[in-house]
């Protein structure tokens, strides 16, 4: 699933205070910050670009970071072959964490960001400069994916989906407990489950796998490509089996997992008394969850909570943080107050959506 | 006060009314008193801790976090004490000493203006964050999780196998944290003496009648009027108000408090005076301005004057007279009125009529705006409490009728959520133009429902959000018990009750009713 392909969530996480951000930088930087993405002018390559370019390099699969119809594009093993499940891209410069190419003058490589399968971080050295580019990142342990690795750096360019003090993800062990205990105490029911398609899912289904949970996972027929591609990919994820190719009878008791959008879709009424449960950061907030109509919300996330972002600031201790998108003036501010040179630059395209 | 915090998050995230029960029950019989009684206590509205405001919390905010941050968040959040409740700087796990629901209640009574903000941060820095968004909640009254008083009872009666009535009478007899209440229901202890507290005894409620004819010697037959049911006590020298579910609502209607001045019980219906009606009852919705608010302005008062039309006397000073037959209580009843302020309680008539064919008539034709119906009351029958067969029945006027077209349709929730379950109908102006005239979300079959899914889904014109816009296309012909003027339409019309009747395939949009037609239907 594609989040613009889905009913558009009232969002609660933009808002416009009329507050002027001073650009910090008084000369033309090597990397300019442009609605559609990050353009590095040296070397003519744009990291994540919302509209089709020459040179691509992409941080990870999701549709508000990966697009088709570029020309060349540098990414990991792992997200080229995303991309080319989900927009049929064929071609692109695989690249390992660690490896790297250079262009213009410009060292490129890419390193672990934590946050799905083949997701990277983006170093850029140039002239004794080093600028990293977060793309979306986690510093939770996935085993679904590599954990995130702090690059030291002059410039921090990071996401900042969860950039307020109220976003702290939970331990996930407690929220999987959620689902068992409710299925314990509802024998006759099913458990669905609302999870990304992309990370999210596989994430879910490993973390029950590694609770203990080892019979078959249900699955929404949109899920299905892409936990394949995972298990191609050398994630384990267990049995899996179609929603659609079972009984309705033997669906009581098991866990069925789909995409947000189809947990109050016609598609659930095939499912013996489904209770709903939604795995995403949004659900810390109870009006957000109710709002969804969940029943069970279970606050996983695959994107930095307050206060990772705020700690991996402070670890790197570059000289100058560069926001892209989320909440940008919860993490201005918490720089500001903590006397760190910050901006908050104007991405569009990158959404408050079901992939929290 | 995890356990509290678990029961309220479970609350609020299910919307079946059983998986509340459910939840409320076990939580019951699972929790030690006091904790308990503070837990139903807190379910009910019945705690008040005037010292902590709403004010008090968000200063507090600011100790602990920038309040610029404070603002961000809670702008984001939409709620200042969940917001309060995630922002607040945990102490590690083990570091925590989540206190029990009991010192937390004890510790907010404890509280002044002045001690408020450090006892509220002492007991904020013990919990987790779901125990601190319930302390915070409960504090500030209004736990907002979707249960009524009533529902939080009927989840005491079955979490002990006792009789709800019984609940309901001990209840409003009792303080919090209710710890006679449990040891009555937990161990069939002896019930508490309360013959001097203006407590709410139970109304006794009526079957739809649905023969053909009654012996009018064994029955009484009188109107039955179009307003809220109420009880009225005045005991021990205090006044409440009660509603139907048990509800004080005395606030909203000092006029009357004010007036019932003679120790008794009455069970009446609650209308307002129309300037149209001459002053006689208006219609509900004139009485609807008045309902739901907490406080009345003098100007409420004075434009939508209350009062009472009663219908019985549960109780005659500190005299039982529920056991008593009707035709007793009736004679007691009519030596009680007029001893009352006469502008704010009046008799209910019994109607005088010599045969049943003669009611029906009479039953037809009454179009008065307060009257829904008739009520026939069986002459030996005691006052008993809830529904019981074979001694009262409601008879209502037939419903009004209108062809409708659907315009927009909007999901359901709970079983229904998949389903796009509530409709909203309009009818023709003179120009050709479709306005909404009301919204319907009951009537028909499971298998219509399906029916009516899909034709919504296949005729989508629009979406905003939860809502479709449909294809004008589809004739309901919609049952409803009276029609009213009313601002909150473009119409200028208001349904009471309206229900789908049939679904009329067969009829062309363009020849459904007009909305003229609906205007000479108005009572």
């Amino acid at each position: 699933m594609h989040p613009t392909h889905q009913p558009p969530v009232p969002s609660t996480g933009t808002f416009h205070p009329p507050i002027r951000y001073p650009m910090m930088a008084k000369a033309k930087h090597w990397i300019e910050p442009h609605p559609q993405g990050i353009y590095v002018r040296p070397a003519d390559i744009w990291i994540d670009p919302s509209t089709p370019k020459k040179h691509a390099v992409v941080t990870h699969g999701h549709a508000d970071h990966a697009r088709g119809g570029h020309g060349e594009v540098w990414a990991t093993p792992e997200t080229l072959a995303i991309m080319g499940l989900r927009y049929g891209t064929d071609a692109g410069t695989p690249l390992a964490y660690g490896e790297g190419f250079e262009r213009g003058g410009v060292r490129f490589s890419l390193h672990s960001a934590g946050h799905v399968l083949g997701s990277a971080q983006v170093l850029m050295e140039y002239q004794g400069e080093r600028v990293v580019v977060t793309g979306d990142f986690k510093r939770r342990p996935d085993p679904t994916c590599a954990p995130f690795e702090p690059v030291p750096c002059d410039i921090f360019i990071t996401e900042a989906t969860f950039g307020l003090p109220v976003f702290r993800h939970p331990p996930i062990a407690g929220e999987i407990d959620k689902i068992f205990a409710r299925l314990e105490a509802e024998p006759d029911h099913c458990l669905l489950v609302g999870a990304y398609a992309l990370g999210k899912a596989q994430r879910v289904i490993a973390e029950l796998r590694r609770a203990g949970w080892d019979k078959p996972i249900y699955l929404h027929g949109a899920m299905v490509r892409m936990c394949e591609l995972y298990e191609e990919l050398g994630v384990s994820l267990g049995e899996l089996r179609l929603v659609m190719d079972t009984d309705k009878e033997d669906m009581r008791g098991q866990i069925i997992i789909c995409p947000p959008s189809a947990l109050i879709d016609k598609w659930s009424r095939r499912l013996p008394n489904p209770v709903t449960a939604m795995a995403s950061g949004w659900m810390r907030v109870r009006g957000r969850a109710r709002q969804r109509g969940v029943e069970i919300p279970l606050v996983i996330s695959d994107h930095a909570d307050w206060d990772e972002l705020t700690g991996t600031i402070r670890e790197l201790a570059p000289r100058e943080t560069w926001i892209t998108h989320g909440s940008e003036d919860g993490l201005l501010r918490w720089c500001e107050l903590h006397q760190i040179k910050a901006r908050a630059l104007a991405m569009i395209g990158r959404e408050d959506g079901d992939d929290g | 006060m995890r356990r509290f915090a678990a029961l309220i998050d479970s609350l609020i995230y299910t919307r079946s009314r059983n998986a509340k029960l459910a939840a409320i029950a076990a939580y019951l019989r699972a929790t030690p008193d006091p904790d308990r009684g503070w837990a139903l206590a807190a379910l009910t509205d019945s705690l008040d801790f005037p010292a902590v405001k709403a004010a008090t919390i968000r200063n507090l905010a600011g100790t602990r976090i920038d309040p610029e941050l404070f603002r961000l968040s809670r702008h984001h959040v939409g709620d200042t004490a969940e917001t309060v409740a995630l922002v607040w700087p945990d102490l590690p796990d083990g570091e925590q000493s989540d206190p029990g629901l009991d010192e937390v209640v004890q510790a907010l009574f404890a509280t002044t203006r002045a001690t408020a903000p450090d006892i509220v941060a002492a007991l904020l820095d013990r919990m987790d964050a779901n125990s601190r968004y319930a302390m915070l909640k409960l504090a500030l009254g209004g736990m907002r999780v979707g249960v009524s008083a009533r529902l939080a009872k009927t989840a005491f009666a079955q979490a002990f196998d006792v009789a709800i009535d019984d609940v309901e009478e001990l209840w409003h007899a009792l303080d919090p944290p209710y710890e006679a209440l449990f040891r009555w229901a937990e161990e069939g202890g002896k019930r508490p003496d309360l013959s001097t507290t203006p407590f709410f005894r139970p109304f006794m409620l009526s079957h739809p009648f649905e023969g053909d004819s009654l012996d009018l010697g064994e029955y009484a037959v009188e109107w039955k009027w179009d307003g809220i049911r109420v009880e009225a006590v005045h005991l021990g020298g205090e006044t409440r108000l009660y509603s139907r579910g048990g509800d004080d609502i005395s606030a909203a209607f000092p006029d009357i408090v004010e007036a019932f001045d003679r120790d008794g019980v009455i069970d009446g219906e609650l209308l307002v005076r129309g300037t149209d009606q001459g002053g006689e009852a208006a219609s509900f919705n004139a009485l609807q301005k008045r309902l739901g608010r907490k406080t009345v302005s003098k100007k409420m008062r004075q434009d939508f004057p209350a009062f009472v039309r009663i219908y019985d006397l549960l109780m005659d000073g500190e005299e039982d007279l529920r056991l008593l037959p009707w035709y007793q209580r009736r004679q007691r009843l009519e030596a009680f009125v007029p001893k009352l302020n006469a502008d704010h309680f009046d008799l209910s008539a019994v109607i005088k009529v010599d045969d049943f064919a003669a009611l029906e008539s009479m039953r037809a034709g009454a179009r008065d705006a307060a009257i829904e119906g008739v009520m026939l009351k069986r002459r030996e029958s005691p006052y008993l409490a809830g529904r019981v067969t074979g001694h009262w029945y409601k008879w209502k006027r037939d419903p009004l009728n209108a062809d409708c077209v659907m315009m927009y349709a909007q999901r359901g929730n709970g079983r229904r959520a998949s389903f796009y379950s509530d409709y909203t109908f309009g009818c023709w102006t003179e120009d050709g133009e479709l306005l909404p005239v009301g919204k319907a979300y009951s009537g028909f079959t499971d298998e219509e429902l399906k029916w009516l899914d899909r034709f919504v889904r296949q005729n989508t014109l629009n979406r905003f959000g939860p809502v479709r816009e449909v294809a004008k296309s589809l004739v309901l012909e919609v049952a409803f018990d009276s029609i009213h003027e009313s601002k909150r339409h473009k119409s200028g019309l208001a349904m009471r009750f309206p229900r789908i009747h049939r679904i009329r395939k067969d009829k062309p949009a363009e020849e459904a009713d007009r909305i003229a037609t609906l205007r000479g239907m108005i009572s």
